[in-house]
């Protein structure tokens, strides 16, 4: 056998272990009730901002604390709080894709991209709002 | 039925251009396919110039489609729904082009528009090859024509016609204003209710917006030069005969597309605020991804070149590289990336079309790679560990397995449909990608900095000694010194990472100065042949910029002041923002900061500057930050921020706004009420009166600075508060020929007051308006960034560049010499 395919053996082998620790590092999807079985560990949950509660946010006392509220596709709720400046146009989200670690009843997010928000049309051409902004301006 | 003030030609021309694009390709394709294949010279000649003549037709519809977008986009004709959509009338013209890429439709004919280029280089300097490699560029032009085709096909959509109709897409439906009353059907004069377009994202008002895109389609597009070339290698059984002639493609797609992923990572940093130029965004990953395998491809072709080693895996690697490229497109534009990516685009509804793209490449491809795998040359001898090419080749490998790390987790959106998995990287996800990067940050510079000075096929140990010995010692020395006395402390990962990062910092010291010594030593200063070893040391700074800009990147606004005793854990938050009222001086680690204003804005008045002054505590150097909020367009309310940075030579301060009062400025709930006053009267307010003084014609004094022969007014006003403290209020009312009426708003901010002089009544009586409100310090939560050295990154780059440039020059030159040979 060639070295330099051993090398490339060696090479792989390296690859498939660091991709299977890679795995073992991969947090997953959960809803609000699997997240809270699966409290201390990072999860990703997609949900949608609960407006019963409004979503508290004082920069003139700390500009690095948000909290809101969300519900999950199975309607469970939950109190968030990330500990940054509120998301622009945080209100006008449809969908969000938060990861953090439940504590407790609140689920917490510690990392400035631990939140994406999805609004509608922000990067893109969507048809429905598009035709509410034509609907707008033609008044 | 017609409609008033529609101009549909630039439509159906446009479209019957896409039309005859698509089978102009097709024909291109059928013909240079018939030419690479005959058997006597005269019909291959033949063949061969009706593959010229459709693919120059193809050439001209491509560049008319694009004329007559842009014709469409220039003009503001909205009743074009990509117009509408991408543009509006005040749009500065600079940014017309940013709008034609803004769309999916755009991009697509950005990239063929760079394959005509390309193709009309190929036919002039490919000689033999000029069939086979236009073959594979002509089949590509027919895709990327059926993506912009917009038709259905047995009741499903082929591609997304860029010349549709406001009113053929549905837009109007809803809109009843629309509507005539009587029948219910669009009005005949519907087109003059449209009086704008939605505008251009306002992120991509940039200027470095305008030329990331045409530049990274440009290293996209040439991809399929080196792809090819090696399917022309396979297919016509000539398996090296053109890695030679290719060489200079494979050398430009790398610089092309190299420069492309860096454009975009400056705009991100210059427009974007998650701190930094790269985050692992999958859209980022889908284009560098890519850009790895390529320079693996390139590294093995150069070997092959050298000394026959290695031809296998370059054909690999540049089938890879553009079935990468057809697979980032399938990840950017399909919408899987929803969940994961800030900026991909959303589902066009395309999937199936761009999925059978990646398989009319791949499956071909691949299909003829492994079945002409046995007659691909090899040397059967093995390569001596003292020879360049094993440790080349060992780079390209370590290239190639990066590549497939990033790729794997960038890909997770796409396993998950696939096996009904719900995996995410999770949390921390640039630390997911860094801790396996910076090990081949690692092997990378170890491998740049020790290779060069190997010769080919064999070296004598004491000669490879003599030449590295120096600059190892010299690396040592330096990295050294940057390790010991340059406050690397990054622990935020633990200690195993600080090693990895003191380690990575040695090896791309190395790399610089090995590669930079090789210039003389080895090549004794001829620059001319040094392109390699000068992109080599871009390559070391590069990383050496990346090191420290980042292990070093300090957050200055890090707010200790705000420690919240009730809860435990306050301290583990990061508390990145800090407050600042306006004319209060705060303090900010190194620096002491004042928000002096947020009043300026563009001449659009869309932008809105936030001025804020930087003193630095130790020698009192002051400077100014412009950070600023953009007003949306598309209709949407609200701003998005743009930061702002001040560039030393060995650091950038970096700022921008995380809050601003302004943003919420429309939701006050307190109303302003009304009062007309003469002079004397007084009007109460909650606590205290307002007393009109008198109203002053033209004023001259500290706040105003009127001419006699202006119209304008002040009302002077003493305001007395409950405890009998007297403030003046100077609210400006003034009418200017050209401008209208213009007023100036006062505030009285320890009362919460805010008074405005609304009109001039008949009866010798002003009208004032008195607000009170809770907010009215105006305030900023800002965050501020540090990053040192940052430059080098730029730096390494651009001199990465222009070692590619070189080698570029130089591998031309040689291939011109063997042909005039």
């Amino acid at each position: 056998m060639k070295r330099s395919h051993i090398i490339i053996l060696v090479f792989f082998a390296i690859t498939i272990a660091v991709l299977i620790s890679m795995m073992g590092n991969l947090s997953t999807y959960e809803t609000i009730a699997s997240a809270k079985q699966k409290e201390g560990k990072t999860v990703t949950i997609i949900a949608k901002l609960d407006n019963d509660h409004p979503i508290e946010f004082d920069p003139q006392k700390n500009p690095n604390y948000t909290s809101f509220h969300i519900t999950d596709t199975l309607g469970n709720k939950a109190k968030v709080v990330y500990y940054y400046e509120k998301p622009y146009d945080m209100e006008k989200a449809e969908r969000l894709v938060i990861s953090g670690k439940m504590n407790g009843d609140v689920f917490e997010i510690r990392k400035k991209d631990g939140i994406l928000i999805k609004c509608p049309s922000k990067y893109k051409d969507d048809p429905k709002a598009a035709s509410n902004n034509l609907n707008q301006t033609s008044h | 039925m017609k409609y008033a003030g529609e101009l549909l030609w630039p439509g159906q021309l446009g479209h019957l251009f896409i039309l005859i694009s698509f089978v102009a390709s097709i024909l291109a394709t059928i013909a240079y396919f018939k030419s690479a294949n005959a058997k006597n010279p005269q019909d291959a000649n033949g063949w061969k110039q009706f593959g010229r003549l459709c693919f120059g037709i193809d050439v001209f519809s491509v560049f008319s489609v694009f004329s007559l977008i842009f014709f469409i986009v220039a003009t503001h004709r909205f009743e074009y729904f990509y117009a509408w959509n991408h543009s509006e009338k005040a749009l500065s013209v600079k940014y017309l082009l940013s709008c034609i890429w803004e769309g999916q439709e755009g991009s697509f004919l950005l990239w063929t528009m760079w394959h005509c280029v390309l193709g009309l280089v190929l036919m002039r300097t490919s000689k033999r090859w000029e069939a086979p490699v236009m073959t594979v560029l002509s089949f590509a032009q027919a895709c990327l024509a059926t993506m912009i085709i917009g038709l259905y096909v047995f009741g499903s959509k082929v591609g997304s016609n860029p010349f549709l109709l406001l009113r053929e897409l549905g837009m109007l439906d809803n809109a009843p204003a629309f509507k005539d009353i009587e029948t219910g059907a669009l009005r005949a004069d519907y087109l003059t209710l449209v009086n704008d377009g939605s505008g251009l994202n306002q992120l991509l008002q940039n200027y470095w917006m305008v030329i990331h895109p045409p530049i990274l389609f440009l290293g996209f597009a040439s991809t399929i030069v080196p792809f090819a070339f090696a399917i022309a290698g396979l297919w016509k059984k000539e398996y090296g005969g053109w890695t030679k002639i290719a060489l200079p493609w494979s050398l430009f797609s790398a610089a092309v597309l190299g420069i492309g992923i860096m454009l975009g990572a400056i705009w991100a940093y210059e427009s974007l605020t998650f701190g930094g130029y790269w985050a692992w965004d999958p859209v980022e990953n889908a284009s560098f991804v890519p850009w790895l395998i390529l320079v693996a491809g390139l590294h093995t072709q150069v070997i092959y070149n050298s000394t026959g080693h290695s031809l296998r895996p370059t054909y690999f690697f540049y089938i890879l590289t553009f079935l990468l490229i057809l697979y980032s497109t399938f990840l950017t534009r399909s919408g899987i990336l929803g969940d994961t990516s800030v900026h991909a685009f959303t589902d066009l509804g395309m999937n199936f079309q761009l999925m059978a793209f990646m398989a009319v490449f791949g499956i071909p491809a691949l299909v003829l790679y492994i079945l002409r795998f046995k007659n691909i040359p090899h040397i059967k001898k093995e390569e001596s560990s003292y020879s360049r090419e094993f440790w080349m080749f060992i780079g390209s490998l370590v290239l190639f397995l990066s590549a497939i790390f990033i790729i794997a987790a960038t890909s997770l959106p796409v396993f998950n449909k696939i096996f009904d998995k719900k995996w995410t990287i999770g949390e921390d996800a640039e630390f997911g990608y860094n801790r396996i990067q910076i090990f081949v940050a690692i092997l990378l510079g170890l491998l740049t900095a020790v290779s060069q000075h190997l010769k080919y096929k064999n070296t004598s140990r004491e000669y490879f000694i003599k030449k590295i010995g120096i600059p190892t010692i010299l690396s040592i020395l330096v990295a050294g010194s940057i390790s010991v006395f340059g406050n690397i402390h990054y622990d935020k990962y633990g200690l195993g990472f600080l090693a990895a990062i003191h380690l990575a910092l040695f090896s791309a010291v190395y790399a610089v100065i090995a590669n930079a010594a090789y210039i003389w030593t080895g090549l004794k200063g001829k620059l001319a042949v040094a392109g390699a070893s000068v992109a080599h040391v871009g390559f070391g700074l590069f990383l050496v910029g990346v090191l420290i800009s980042s292990s070093k990147k300090e957050t200055l606004s890090q707010n200790t002041t705000i420690a919240l005793p009730f809860d435990p854990k306050s301290k583990e938050n990061p508390m990145e923002n800090q407050t600042l009222f306006q004319g209060i001086r705060t303090d900010l680690g190194k620096y002491r900061t004042t928000f002096e204003n947020g009043d300026s804005t563009d001449k659009s008045g869309k932008i809105t500057y936030f001025k804020i002054l930087f003193e630095k505590k130790s020698n009192n150097d002051s400077f100014y930050l412009y950070p600023n909020l953009i007003r949306n367009s598309k209709g949407q309310q609200g701003f998005s921020n743009n930061p702002d940075a001040k560039h030393f030579w060995n650091k950038d301060i970096f700022t921008y706004i995380s809050y601003a009062d302004k943003l919420d400025r429309d939701k006050d709930t307190s109303k302003f009420y009304q009062h007309p006053l003469s002079a004397g009267d007084t009007v109460f307010y909650s606590s205290g009166y307002i007393i009109l003084d008198s109203v002053v014609i033209n004023p001259r004094n500290d706040k105003y600075q009127y001419k006699p022969t202006d119209t304008a007014l002040m009302a002077s006003l003493t305001v007395v508060s409950k405890d009998s403290v007297r403030y003046k209020a100077r609210p400006l009312f003034a009418y200017k020929a050209n401008k209208g009426v213009e007023k100036v708003l006062d505030t009285v901010i320890s009362q919460n007051l805010a008074i405005s002089f609304d009109r001039v009544m008949s009866n010798e009586k002003i009208v004032i308006s008195v607000k009170e409100s809770s907010n009215l310090v105006p305030f900023v939560a800002l965050k501020v960034l540090e990053f040192p050295f940052i430059r080098l990154v730029w730096l390494g780059t651009l001199i990465m560049m222009i070692g590619f440039g070189m080698s570029i020059i130089r591998r031309i030159k040689l291939v011109q010499n063997k042909l005039a040979d």
